[in-house]
Formats: structure tokens, sequence, C-alpha cells
């Protein structure tokens, strides 16, 4: 602990924070733009600064450490104005059309803006129209309001390794883009929308198909079934002002159904699919000689990346199709054929804390029945938009369920959009077999959680040693497997997710300001939601689902089927890093 | 969004490539490497098209965007070919405020480029320079070695005249 003295009082605080934590700690609030905690720490936009006695000029809090004897003034007049006039020459350049942005209500610039009582038209800027990049299947960029404060550049980059988007030219000219002005859809950009999730303001966001789902439940001659994924209700409540880490399941389903979904169903439900799919696909792998280690196939995102960067690991990828894609293929045959509908008559949405999700319906290999299996997919803020936008009071609402056959989970399903989940989920079942379908065969793998970016663990099942790694993030990922290519490392079943935490910090979950960020785990937070409503399942392995056990006697008969095959299973290809 | 890439076919040698690849082995491990790889590229090609950032982006394990970033923050590197005809408008204050910024515009209207541009048959390459040190014949523009003074922006087509 270092003795220092912020305001005039007296704290204790850790050694080597920041001035930021150590105020923090203090319960004082320091504003922040550019930095943002284990992703960017550039001390850029000096939003941050404070006065420190015998300093000669106003240093950034962000990146400042604290030393013993300290005195810090964190809001002299003198900083106030400081702020002040930051804010004012980002507001010379910015499109400030607030009221109807996407991020209105919700924007770190424009909070700071009121609270700092800035002028807003004080320095009158050139304001370039610079061309809004739509080129992509799941996001936009409105450099217009850009703040270059470069969060999206080290998502894009450090996190996730892939460095797609950076600042190109220099001064005045200085914008975010691609090499050569390439639109996004033209790189190796994988869909993860880390960088929307990064950015402060709404120069960064999903495309928007809220419309294309309202048109298709005001349309009487479809029928509409909707799914959501596991992460979603634990970040939509965040939306209507409850804490994060609060489970949104109940009401999330009330209101799907009041916004006029003709079925409610649930991921959960077609994640014990996957892992009925997956653990069979192991188990045949690791006794008849397959190619492994294998690695799962959920996340879109994470495939995109290994068909862009590592191809050489396609034949380790899980042929299985994801959650996402066996719900709609699903939906579009089985479900079909059971209600003697015509998939084209059925519209199957889905509802994802993913952005990546809208490049894989459109991909190849997901169209069981000739049709889309998913025909619209929207993230977990658009599912909140539409729900403020029909007036539905969320927080008003009753706890209802899915609807059956496709609504009902196990505890393996839902713990689905942890990092560490998918592995869970698929050891419970397939240790189960392994152990001769003992029903006491241990179900939780607790070492395989938590929010550490690469997770290792060796069981030991049948005799035998099974050796397992988890990775979230992609920067991770690459990390992972090129300790896997060199031979450095060496293991049987791999989990990736291309988001860090995995699916419940997707690119598509409501977006939580840096000034919650920098203090709260928001994936750990999320992640107990689905970890308590596991451990309160009555069924937690995912072949005990009774729906699931009818679906494979009624239509699949076996899992890894040939009819399974034609319809959960997908196949990859390798990617040009540039068109 | 507009994609930047030069209008002039690229035309490498497998020579110019094997230098290229030499030059990053041997440095892409030092502190700092980018900048100096890519000045000894831009000594190779002449300039850094998409091709030759591809190599270096590849060899070094680093994004393209990365190595774009940085080759379009340095004034020094240039993403297009210069032109057989290599014409140079001088912005320095004495020509700027005698108009040549109107020379400068009418040029890019005319060529159908940006500055820093070629045009596709690699004909004319445009830049703006700073002062070349003939202020007394502003607003001043050159083309090659030849220098045009005391130019209005009607001048521009017979001088694009000369070299068609
Ligand atoms: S990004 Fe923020 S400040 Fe800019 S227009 Fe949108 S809400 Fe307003
Ligand atoms: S979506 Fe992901 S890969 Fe694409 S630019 Fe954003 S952070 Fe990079
Ligand atoms: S796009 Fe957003 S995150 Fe990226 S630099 Fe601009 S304001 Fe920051
Ligand atoms: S400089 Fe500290 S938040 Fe930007």
């Amino acid at each position: 602990m270092v003795n220092i003295k912020i305001n005039g009082v007296d704290y204790a605080v850790p050694e080597g924070s920041t001035i930021l934590e150590a105020a923090r700690y203090a319960g004082i609030k320091i504003p922040t733009l550019c930095y943002l905690k284990e992703i960017n720490a550039i001390g850029a936009c000096r939003i941050c600064v404070v006065e420190v006695k015998g300093a000669r000029s106003l240093v950034a809090a962000c990146v400042y450490p604290v030393n013993n004897g300290m005195e810090i003034f964190t809001n002299s007049p003198k900083v106030i104005e400081s702020r002040k006039t930051t804010l004012e020459l980002i507001l010379s350049n910015h499109n400030k059309s607030c009221l109807s942005c996407t991020r209105g209500g919700n924007c770190e610039l424009n909070e700071l803006c009121v609270e700092y009582d800035v002028d807003i038209n004080k320095y009158e800027g050139e304001n370039p129209v610079p061309e809004i990049d739509y080129s992509a299947a799941h996001m936009y960029r409105d450099n217009s309001k850009c703040i270059l404060c470069r969060r999206c550049v080290a998502a894009c980059g450090v996190t996730q390794g892939i460095g797609v988007i950076g600042a190109n030219e220099r001064g005045f000219a200085t914008q975010i883009a691609s090499a050569f002005d390439m639109g996004l859809a033209d790189t190796a950009c994988v869909s993860c929308g880390q960088c929307i999730v990064a950015c402060p303001t709404g120069a960064l966001a999903e495309k928007d198909d809220t419309q294309k789902v309202m048109e298709a439940i005001a349309d009487p001659t479809k029928m509409v079934v909707v799914q959501a994924a596991p992460a979603v209700r634990a970040s939509l409540a965040e939306a209507f002002g409850n804490p994060i880490g609060t489970n949104a399941e109940g009401k999330m389903i009330a209101a799907m159904r009041r916004l006029g979904f003709d079925k409610v169903f649930d991921t959960n439900f077609s994640a014990d699919l996957t892992i009925m799919e997956e653990a069979h696909e192991f188990l045949d792998r690791a006794q008849n000689g397959g190619t492994l280690p294998m690695i799962t196939s959920c996340s879109p995102g994470w495939v995109r990346y290994c068909e862009n960067y590592f191809p050489e690991f396609i034949p380790n990828l899980s042929t299985c199709k994801s959650p996402q894609q066996m719900f709609g293929a699903v939906v579009k045959t089985y479900y079909a054929q059971k209600l003697g509908k015509n998939p084209e008559d059925i519209v199957s949405v889905s509802v994802m804390p993913c952005t990546a999700k809208k490049y894989e319906v459109a991909r190849d290999g997901q169209a069981a029945a000739g049709v889309p299996d998913v025909d619209i997919t929207i993230t977990t803020r658009e599912l909140a938009h539409l729900i403020k936008k029909e007036g539905i009071m969320f927080n008003e609402l009753p706890e209802e369920q899915c609807d059956s056959p496709l609504g009902g989970y196990t505890g393996a399903g839902v713990i689905f959009g942890a990092t560490g989940g998918v592995m869970e989920a698929a050891l419970r079942t397939a240790v189960w077999k392994l152990t001769g379908e003992d029903d006491n065969a241990p179900i939780d793998f607790k070492e395989v959680r938590g929010t550490e970016g690469i997770k290792e663990a060796t069981y030991n099942v049948a005799g035998k040693d099974v050796k397992i790694a988890v990775a979230s993030g992609l920067a991770n990922a690459k990390k992972l497997l090129k300790s896997v290519k060199s031979g450095e490392a060496k293991y049987d079943f791999i989990e990736i997710m291309a988001c860090p935490g995995g699916c419940v910090n997707g690119g598509g979950q409501i977006i939580q300001p840096a000034s919650v960020r920098n203090f709260t785990d928001i994936r750990a937070k999320r992640a107990e939601v689905l970890y308590g409503i596991d451990a309160n399942c009555a069924q937690r392995r995912s072949h005990e689902n009774p729906d699931i056990q009818t679906l494979y006697k009624e239509f699949f008969g076996e899992p890894n089927s040939h009819k399974a095959h034609e319809v959960l299973h997908t196949n990859y290809s390798a990617k040009k890093l540039y068109k | 969004m507009a994609f930047k890439k030069s209008a002039v076919p690229f035309s490498g040698t497998p020579e110019q490539e094997e230098k290229l690849r030499k030059i990053i082995a041997e440095h892409k491990d030092d502190p700092g490497a980018l900048m100096p790889i890519l000045q000894q590229a831009q000594e190779i090609y002449g300039y850094l098209p998409i091709e030759v950032q591809t190599i270096i982006a590849e060899e070094m394990d680093i994004s393209l965007e990365k190595v774009y970033g940085v080759v379009t923050f340095y004034a020094q590197f240039s993403i297009n070919p210069k032109g057989k005809y290599k014409i140079s408008v001088c912005l320095g204050t004495a020509c700027y405020v005698k108009g040549s910024g109107d020379i400068y515009n009418k040029l890019q209207e005319k060529l159908g480029i940006a500055g820093g541009e070629i045009t596709p048959d690699g004909k004319f390459s445009l830049d703006a320079c700073r002062c070349i040190g003939a202020c007394g014949l502003a607003p001043v523009l050159t083309v090659n070695e030849d220098v045009y003074g005391r130019l209005t922006v009607d001048d521009v087509d017979k001088i694009l005249e000369k070299y068609n």
C-alpha cells in the first residue's frame, strides 16, 4: 500500500495502481474516453487529466501510477477547464446528431458533454462528411461520429489479434479505416463485433435487422418462430436499468411473445442437440483414429478466423453447425414436417449475443431444407431496442416459459454462453458414455470455468487421459494454436470462442461503458447467471433432455446418423485474407 | 468505400521480390523494424503498392492495415508510382496566395486523379510540393525538369497538351 492525498484527503491505496484506479478506490470517478481496461491504455485523449502537486503539467490519470506521498487534485478549476476544452475540441468536427443516434442515451461522449457543461459550438471546425462503410454484413462505421480514441483498433488488433482496422493518414486527415480504404467486407474481419462494444460513441454499430423481423410478424401468411441464445438472458435486463448479472430469462420470453412471435423457443434446446452431435463426434474421432484435437465450431467468428489464418486446422474443426444453425435446420425440417407446413412459410428468427451470426446465416451449407436455416438474426441490443420501441414495459412483465417442443433444455445447454461451457457440456455427456453410461459420473468440470484467456485440464476417464484446452478471444486462440502447431502442446479436444469470456461478452450484447468495464468484470457477472441456472436444472446432461430424446426417436435416429449429417453438419473452406 | 489501390498494374520482378524478402528476413526481429524495411522497399520499387505491403505484412506477421497506417502517416512514402511525366505544383506560401491551389484543383479535375495518384495509362502523376525557390515566378509548377511560372488556371490545358 502507498499513502496518497486526493483532494486533500488521505488514502492508502494498492501499490502500482494508476491514479484512475486509486481515485476509484477512494470513491472518485475520473472521466475516461480512450482508456479501456485490458484493451487500450494509450493516454491519448487527455480527458482524464488531473493535477499532481509538483508536476509541471496536468497528467493523464489512466496511465500515471501513484507513488508514496503523492498529492492529487482531480477536480481543480484548471482540471475542469482542461477537460471541458478537450470535449469542445472533439465536438468541433463531430456530427452532433444525438437526437437519432444509435447510441443516444448510451454515449460516453454525450454523457461527458452534459456533465461538463460544454458549449457544443465553441469551435466550429471543418466538418468533412466521411463515407459510411456499409460493406460488411454485420456492422457499419460512421467516421463522422468517431473521436479517434482507438479503442476499436485495440479490440481488433490486440484482443483479437486481427488488426483489420487502424488509424490511417495523419493530422486532420486521420481516420479509422482498413488498408487502402477497403470496405470491411473485403478484409479479414471475422465479424466478432468486439470493436462495436468497445466504441464509446455511435461511430460503430451493428446493422439493424429489426425492421425485417417486424415485417415478418406482420405478414399473415408466415409463421414466425424465434430462438434466443443462452447468453442473451444474461445481458438483456441491463438495457432496462437492471444490474449486470440479472437473469432475464422469464421476462425475455414474455417480451418475445408480446412482440408477436408465433412460437418462442430456446437456443438452449439446440445447444443440447449440438452436444449430442459433438460429443459423439469426439468419441468417434478418439476411438476410430479421426483427426485430433477436435476443435469446437459454435462460434462463427472463430470459424472464420480459422479459415482465414489457420486453414491447416480445418480438418480439426467439428463439422457440427452452431446451435443457432442447428435450431434453424430443425425448425425447417423436423418441425415443419410435424406441422405439415412448407418450410418456405416459416420465418426463423434468432436473437444472439453475437454480430458474427449475421455473417453466419448467409454462409454456404446452412440451408438444410433448401431454404436458409435462419432467416433473420438480431442481437441482444436490437431485441432491447424492439422491446422499447413496441412499448413493452420490460421490468413489469411476468416470467414466462418457452413453447414446446423446441424450448426445453438442460443445464448443459445453458452454459454454452460462457467460455468453457461447451467443453464442460460435451464432457458431461462424453464422460457419462465412456464410463458405461454411469449416472453418477462427474457433472461439474470446474477447471474449465472462469474468464482466463487460456485454460487447460487433463481428465482421467475410464483409464484414459483426456487432455483439453479452452481459449476465448482470438489472440489467445492464436497463441494456443501456435503451440499445437509447433508440437509444444498436445490436446484431444479444444474449445475456442471468438469473444473474450465467450458469448456472454459477445459483440452483440448490451454495451457497458468504460466507466463500468474498467472496474467490473462483466464477463464473470454474466457467466454467473448461466452457471446459476445450470445448478438449478433438474437435468444437467444434454442427453437427458426428453425433447431431444424424442427428436432422435422421431427424426434423426442416432447422433451422427446419415440424416443428422445432412441436417446438422456443415463444411469449411480456406479463405483469402483480402479480396 | 473507395478502394485506393494504384490504377497502374503492378510490375514487380522476381529479383525485386527476392531482394525485399532478404531485407525483411534480416531486419524483422529488430525493434522498430517496420520503418527501415518500408524505406528500403520503397527504394527497390520506387513506391509501396498493395502487393509489396502484403509481402511485408505477411513476413512480419502483422496486419496489412498496420503497414498501411504507417505508410500513410509519413509523407515520404507513396502508394503510387510516378508517371512518365511527373507534375508537381508548388503549394508554398508565395505560390499559394497567387492561386496555385486552383491550379492544383484544375489538374486533379483534368487528369481525373487526386494528389499523390497516377493516371491509369501511367502517363501523368500529380503531387503537391513545398517551395522550390522560384517565388519570383509564382505560381509555379514543374513537369519533370521543365518549370512553368506565372500561371493561370487557363494555362493548364496548354501545358498538358505539350506532353500528349
Ligand atoms: S456519438 Fe454520441 S455525441 Fe455523437 S451524435 Fe451520437 S450520441 Fe451524440
Ligand atoms: S468485427 Fe471483429 S474482426 Fe471485424 S473489425 Fe471489429 S473487432 Fe475486428
Ligand atoms: S470508431 Fe469508436 S472506438 Fe474506434 S476510434 Fe472511433 S470512436 Fe473510438
Ligand atoms: S488519456 Fe486517459 S482516458 Fe484518454
